[in-house]
């Protein structure tokens, strides 16, 4: 009964930032936005800081309703993404050197997505998390809520279905 | 609707920074329809391995024309906002292709305007997405 040696924490962080800096950084409209992710063990939090070019009415001014829909689907399929990365990077299926050159798992497919506006979007940093209602081995259905300045107050929430990539091993 | 309005129209769209980000244009609008283009472009693929388009890009599109498709209602509302929208995905956009949406603006009450929507790229066959949406009615006349 030998227990697996537990890990520096260092060698762990570098790790699971590594593969999810990759996940977000390898996609040029996430960079268009300007998204970001903090992690906390494996929650996420996206985060869209102020852009002049995210503002859909200037007179407001008020965040463009399509860079709130992109931020939600983004925070969507990645968190997605990360909850079954997350599985096969602890278990050690995952070459995470493989995925720091930029091969990266394929994503999840979006295959609708409805978006509630409750509150018109601040000119200022938007956060979001989304939580994975249902994943099954083809279909995930995901939840997303996004707020600004109070956590309990959403000015966002979508659901959006999403198709699951075919396992790379048949 | 006359070309004054139509020029109006354009600017007003094209003085939207999201809008002028993503260089998209308004192609036509009449009474309660708008279409809408939306250039191919890298900086917005959602799949860099094969260069598909984001899938918010095409959102921020839809929610765009369709926002247009309800002002120019006769009803004619001064202001509109996204209340929801529902965007279905029917298949990855054709890399190096324009997406062109045309929304249309089926119904308004006081309060509401109920918009549907349909983007294509060059084959106007298969849709690649649809929209279907509820926008608020600001400052009636």
């Amino acid at each position: 009964m030998s227990r697996k040696r537990i890990e520096p924490v260092q060698v762990i962080k570098q790790r699971r930032d590594g593969a999810l800096h990759s996940l977000v950084h390898g996609v040029p409209y996430v960079q268009f936005l300007g998204i970001e992710f903090d992690r906390r063990g494996d929650e996420l939090t996206a985060i869209m800081p102020f852009d002049d070019k995210l503002i859909g009415n200037p007179m407001l001014p008020a965040l463009h309703g399509g860079a709130i829909a992109g931020f939600l689907e983004t925070t969507a399929v990645i968190g997605l993404a990360w909850s079954v990365l997350w599985e096969d990077i602890e278990s050690g299926n995952v070459d995470t050197e493989e995925l720091a050159v930029g091969h990266l798992p394929r994503l999840p497919k979006t295959i609708d997505f409805n978006i509630d506006y409750l509150r018109s979007g601040l000119p200022r940093d938007a956060y979001a998390r989304a939580r994975v209602t249902r994943s099954g081995r083809r279909y995930a259905s995901v939840h997303v809520e996004a707020w600004q300045d109070q956590r309990g107050k959403l000015f966002a929430q979508a659901t959006g279905h999403f198709l699951m990539p075919a396992p790379a091993d048949g | 609707m006359t070309p004054g309005k139509v020029k109006m129209a354009e600017q007003f769209i094209s003085a939207i920074p999201h809008c002028k980000a993503l260089n998209m244009k308004l192609t036509e609008i009449g009474d309660g329809f708008a279409v809408m283009e939306l250039p191919y472009d890298l900086r917005i693929v959602g799949d860099p391995e094969t260069g598909v388009l984001h899938g918010g890009a095409v959102s921020a599109l839809m929610d765009t024309c369709c926002g247009a498709a309800a002002m120019s209602h006769p009803a004619s509302p001064a202001t509109t906002a996204t209340i929801d929208l529902r965007i279905d995905y029917m298949r990855a956009a054709t890399p190096g292709q324009t997406i062109r949406t045309r929304a249309e603006c089926y119904h308004i009450t006081r309060s509401v305007a109920f918009v549907r929507a349909t983007a294509l790229d060059d084959d106007s066959e298969r849709p690649v997405a649809t929209a279907a949406g509820a926008f608020t009615v600001g400052g009636i006349k």
